[in-house]
Formats: structure tokens, C-alpha cells, sequence
């Protein structure tokens, strides 16, 4: 029996990154993030990978897709301001379907905000930062353990589908310490990119196999418009490679929904949260239920491709469902359109840095009810 | 191999306007490859944004065309995974150290072992010609229109001054310079620049008295000196003048190496402790 051992959310994404087979990072320092660097450079080079402080944001991000071109698991990890300088490389990754993982521990709102204190407003730039129609997949993760085990199928998703995961965490999940038992070598399942088998007839960006420079492919990578041989395209050709690389993520959201859900059956209101935000969510959904109460709730690891269909079978006997997450309302509306009018959907938002604690959700949903039978809820 | 080996020629003619001096750099580039005898399924070549940037479709060889100013990092994640690699870096004046100039210093600071070709034509050509951070003190551009105010950045000398350790300028009319420049820069274990000041005639020559590129071509090679006769010249005879030539070559630790002898170190140490 394995001790459990006192580990913080940032160094559960480095050993998580390590265990998934990550050798190459570069990052710039920036809170809450920075001890994710710390601790690979001090491991990384023991595994014989490469950890590299770079000159900037841009330079991290370009750095990493080059790495992967090379043949290596490359990740790099940020908060809002310096992932607001990869957006662009983002895309590059996403249209030459490089596989790569952005990790960004989000802080409060937009510039410097506020560098220590939480947020959860990163989750429409998470998704639509680059510029244009794309794919991209984000997880978010709750639990210190859960950020290792995410940070792990991130880069599992990002090597099977050549496409950029983008891993959310926040300021109080990087920085919280938790008592642990992380999984051992062989626990979890780490994916290898896909090789083609032959090199003749192997078109580089048809598919999810992936060649890797200094193979004899001779690839041609490019962030412009281009074929399935990676020459400059337009037209028809252009637009039917847009729709295949959006498409191979998007028509997948059914399968690539992590998720935990609880008492769902038979609830009347459901309660969906993610990141640190679920943890209050969960306290919240045991004392309301304790009180008598029909709540269930839903906790999202995979924020996008946004998962219609589970939010659809999850809501469709309640009443009542409440969002709880530290902006002005992002992921709410994404509810709201899945749901479509069906359900009333309220948004239960913190701004000032602070967490919303089960309090305040269980207040929420008391009042609403209480509303509610006097309306016919 | 013949140097055409080294090209995708079924995707010629180039995208380049008549008279630009680009394909001769590429013709060089092309050249020094054969001559050296380099594996094209063990060369890189990368370039950025910019009419230079399109010299990376036109290589048989593995190849990336990234984002704007960013060739040189995308370069050094490659080279660092890879580094049994020969990395080629074709950057244009704006690329290399307008939008890219903080990845550019850097990188000469570092000493990866890249080799990164400046064509540099004073201008931003693939944008329709404005000013650009080369463009010399009154010239015109679309963005200059009534001449530039802005001194201009002498690309070798920066790269001399960020640390890297081969360094080496010439212009598009010296075409066997430019064969042995590059060369010697892919040969040179560390970050070699070689700036090549080379012809636009469709934008900064039209906008500048210049438009006939033998013309233009004629007047950047009369704007350079030799280094063999830098030295002798007096300051008056140097003003307006450019210095060409092996300017720089020194050695210095190259990263990748120290990276891969630390790495070796590190594991060393793990096997020691572990043996115990």
C-alpha cells in the first residue's frame, strides 16, 4: 500500500505530463503557473527530455510545435496573459494538426488582472482564441489528482487526433496542495502517435497518422490554406480540408465527453459545474440532498467540443439548472443552447477573486425553489 | 547530386515577381546544399511569413513555413529533438528582426546550431511595400511615402552584438559569395546569419528612383565595400557604404551539444545513485 503524499495541482501537471511521455517544454515564467516549468527543469533532463525557458509566450508555443514536428510529446504551460500571445501559433498548430498540449492556469479577467486569484474566464478564449473556425479539445480538471490524470489524456487526445488540447486549471488548482496517491507506471493509459506504415503513398495531412521531419517523409507543413500534401490550396480543396480537421473533433464530442455525474436521474434540479468550481458544487449537492432535495449535478472535464448530447439526456427531466462558474457567464450559455428554452437555466457568477463556496450554491437553489412552487416550478 | 535534386522543381516558376532577387538566393542556397552533399531526408528548411517565406515550398527536403517572425523558435524545438538535423532558415528583413527581432537575438545568444539566410530587400514586398525596420533613412515605401524617418537596423551587426558566431554579408549580385557563405555557415557548429542584400525592384525600386531590377542590382553592389578594404577606408569614405564579407566567426559552446552533454550528465548521476 502506497503512502499518499502531499502534492500541489502544478506539479501534478509536470509528473502527469512526464508520465505521459512528454520530453520537450518551454514556457516563460508567469503566476500561477511557473512551478510547472520548475519542476521539469528539474526532472526533465533526468528522463533525458528538454526543458527550455524561453524568451516569451510566442517563442514557448512555436518552440513546442517545432519540438513535436521533431517527433517529441512537447507541452507548455501559461496563465491568460501569455496565452493570449500563443493564440496564434495555436492556430498554426491546430491547422497543420500538430499535436501539442497548452496548459493555462487561468487568473482573475483580462491583462494582468489580478495573477493570484482564481478564475474561470478562459474558457471562450480556451475554445476561440485563434483566429478562424478550428479544432481544438479543452479539459479542465478539479482534484489534484484529476490534473495529473488530465494532463495525461491531454496529451493521449492531442497525439491521437494531431490536434492542440488545451488543459484549463486556475489559480487555486495549480497552487493547492493535496494529499495523494498518484497513479503508478502502467495505471493509466498512454497514447503513441500514429505512424503510417508505408511511405509512398502516405498523404501528411489526410488523416491521423503522422510523420515527423528526418523520416525521408519530405513533408511540406504549412499555416496557410493547403492540400493533403501540404502545398498552398484554395477553393473547394481549401474548404474541404477546414470541414475534415474540424470534423474529426467535433463529430467525436460524444466520446471525448469526460465527465462525472451524480444523482442525474432523479433530479429536479441539476447543478453543472467544472474546474475548481465542482468541488463546491459537490459539497453543495450533498447538503441539498441531505435536506431532501432532488439535485444531482454534473461536473464537465471536457469543456470542448462542448457536449451537447450528455448536457441534453442529463437535464431532460429537471426542472432547474444552475451554472456556477467564476465569470460573467461563459460556459452558461453553451448550457443554455444545448438545452434549447426547454429548462430554466441560471448563472451563478463570482468575480472578485474569491471561490464560490457551497453556501452560497445551496442559497441559490433554495430560493429558487421556494420561487418555484409559488410559479409552478 | 545536382543541385536541382535539391528543389522541387515541378513547382516552378516561383511565386516571386520578375527581377526579384529571392530566387537567386535560393538558386544559391539550392547550390551550397549539392555542394556539400547534404541528406535532403535529414534537412530542414523554415521559413516565416513574408515573399522569403516561400522558399520553403520550393525545397525537396522536409520543410515548414510557420508564423510571422517565429521561423528561428520553431527551428530551435526541431533542432533541439532532432538535432542529426540540418536546419535552414530562410527569414526575410521584417521576419528576422521586425516582428521576430526579440526570437532573433535570442537565438544568437543561445548559439543553436541553425543556419538562418536574411534576404534582406529593405521593405516589406509580400504586403505591398511598406516601411520596414532595414528601409534606409529617407527612402520611400508605401508607408513612407514622403521618405523614412527612421534609422534602419544593420542586421549583421546586431547578430555580431547578440552573440551569434558566424556572421557574414553579401548581396544578391555576388552570387559565388553567397555559395560560400552558406556553406561555411551550414558547416559553422553554432548560429550563423548570413544577410543577403538583395533587390525589389517592384516596390522599393518603383518607389525609389529604381524600378529597372539590373539596375537596382548594379546599385546595391556599388553601396558595399569589401572587408579586406573596410579597414583602410576613412570615416568619410565609409559614410553610405556597407560592409560585406565574413564579418564574424568565432567558437563558442553550440546549445544543443551543451544540452545533450547536460542531459548525459543528469542521467549519469540518476544511473550512479541508482546503482547504489
Amino acid at each position: 500500500m502506497r503512502e499518499p503524499e502531499l502534492v500541489q495541482g502544478n506539479e501534478a501537471c509536470a509528473r502527469g505530463a512526464l508520465y505521459a511521455g512528454c520530453r520537450f517544454f518551454a514556457g516563460y515564467p508567469i503566476t500561477p503557473s511557473s512551478e510547472i516549468m520548475e519542476y521539469l527543469a528539474r526532472e526533465m533532463p533526468k528522463v533525458g527530455g528538454i526543458c527550455l525557458q524561453m524568451e516569451d509566450e510566442i517563442a514557448s508555443i512555436s518552440a513546442v510545435i517545432g519540438a513535436s514536428w521533431g517527433g517529441a510529446k512537447a507541452m507548455t504551460a501559461t496563465s491568460g496573459p501569455g496565452f493570449s500571445l500563443m493564440q496564434e501559433s495555436i492556430g498554426y498548430a491546430a491547422i497543420t494538426e500538430t499535436p501539442c498540449v497548452i496548459v493555462d492556469a487561468q487568473r482573475w479577467s483580462p491583462s494582468t488582472g489580478q495573477p493570484t486569484k482564481a478564475a474561470q474566464g478562459d474558457v471562450m478564449q480556451a475554445r476561440w482564441g485563434t483566429h478562424g473556425d478550428h479544432p481544438v479539445i479543452v479539459l479542465t480538471a478539479s482534484w489534484v489528482r484529476e490534473v495529473f490524470e488530465m494532463t495525461v489524456h491531454a496529451f493521449n487526445l492531442s497525439e491521437q487526433y494531431r490536434v492542440p488540447v488545451i488543459l484549463l486549471l486556475d489559480e487555486v488548482l495549480a497552487h493547492l496542495r493535496e494529499n495523494v496517491i498518484l497513479p503508478e507506471p502502467g495505471e493509466l493509459e498512454v497514447v503513441e502517435r500514429r505512424r503510417p506504415e508505408r511511405l509512398d503513398d502516405f498523404k501528411p495531412f489526410s488523416n491521423e497518422m503522422m510523420l515527423c521531419f528526418g523520416e525521408g517523409g519530405r513533408l511540406m507543413v504549412t499555416g496557410m490554406a493547403h492540400d493533403e500534401w501540404g502545398f498552398p490550396a484554395q477553393g473547394q480543396k481549401a474548404a474541404e480540408q477546414l470541414q475534415r480537421i474540424v470534423a474529426k473533433i467535433e463529430s467525436r464530442a460524444d466520446q471525448l465527453a469526460l465527465y462525472r455525474a451524480h444523482f442525474v436521474d432523479d433530479a429536479d434540479v441539476i447543478i453543472i459545474s467544472y474546474g475548481i468550481t465542482s468541488r463546491a458544487v459537490e459539497a453543495a449537492g450533498h447538503q441539498l440532498r441531505a435536506q431532501g432535495l432532488a439535485v444531482g449535478w454534473l461536473d464537465l472535464k471536457t469543456l470542448w467540443p462542448f457536449p451537447d448530447k450528455l448536457i441534453r439526456s442529463c437535464t431532460e427531466r429537471a426542472q432547474y439548472v444552475l451554472v456556477p462558474e467564476l465569470n460573467l457567464g461563459q460556459l452558461v450559455r453553451e448550457v443554455e443552447r444545448a438545452v434549447g428554452g426547454r429548462v430554466v437555466v441560471e448563472h451563478l457568477g463570482r468575480v472578485d477573486g474569491y471561490l464560490i463556496t457551497p453556501q452560497e450554491i445551496c442559497q441559490r437553489v433554495q430560493a429558487r425553489l421556494k420561487v418555484g412552487v409559488s410559479h409552478g416550478l | 547530386m545536382d543541385y536541382r535534386g535539391y528543389l522541387r522543381v515541378e513547382r516552378l516558376p516561383h511565386v516571386w515577381c520578375p527581377g526579384c532577387g529571392h530566387g537567386m538566393i535560393t538558386h544559391a542556397l539550392a547550390c551550397a546544399m549539392a555542394e556539400l552533399g547534404l541528406d535532403p531526408n535529414k534537412t530542414t528548411i523554415i521559413g516565416g511569413i513574408g515573399c522569403s517565406g516561400r522558399t520553403a515550398f520550393l525545397f525537396n527536403t522536409d520543410a515548414m513555413h510557420t508564423t510571422h517572425g517565429r521561423a528561428v523558435v520553431f527551428a530551435t524545438g526541431l533542432k533541439l529533438v532532432r538535432p542529426e538535423l540540418t536546419v535552414v532558415l530562410a527569414l526575410g528583413d521584417g521576419d528576422a528582426i521586425g516582428i521576430g527581432g526579440n526570437h532573433f537575438i535570442h537565438a544568437c545568444r543561445r548559439n543553436v546550431d541553425l543556419t538562418a539566410i536574411v534576404y534582406n530587400n529593405s521593405i516589406y514586398g509580400q504586403t505591398g511595400g511598406q516601411v520596414a525596420p532595414t528601409t534606409p533613412l529617407q527612402k520611400r515605401s508605401t508607408t513612407s511615402p514622403y521618405g523614412n524617418l527612421e534609422p534602419p537596423f544593420d542586421i549583421a551587426r546586431l547578430a555580431i552584438a547578440a552573440g551569434a558566431t558566424y556572421v557574414a554579408r553579401t548581396t544578391s549580385f555576388d552570387f559565388p559569395d553567397m555559395v560560400k557563405f552558406i556553406k561555411r555557415g551550414i558547416a559553422h557548429k553554432g548560429f550563423s546569419v548570413i544577410e543577403v542584400l538583395t533587390h525589389c525592384p517592384t516596390y522599393y525600386g518603383r518607389l525609389n528612383d529604381l524600378r529597372d531590377p539590373y539596375e537596382m542590382l548594379h546599385n546595391i553592389k556599388e553601396q558595399t565595400v569589401p572587408i579586406e578594404e573596410w579597414d583602410s577606408l576613412s570615416p568619410e569614405e565609409r559614410a553610405g557604404k556597407i560592409v560585406i564579407g565574413e564579418l564574424h566567426c568565432e567558437e563558442r559552446p553550440e546549445f544543443v551539444k551543451s544540452y545533450y552533454e547536460f542531459i548525459a550528465r543528469m542521467q549519469g548521476q540518476r544511473v550512479k545513485s541508482d546503482g547504489h
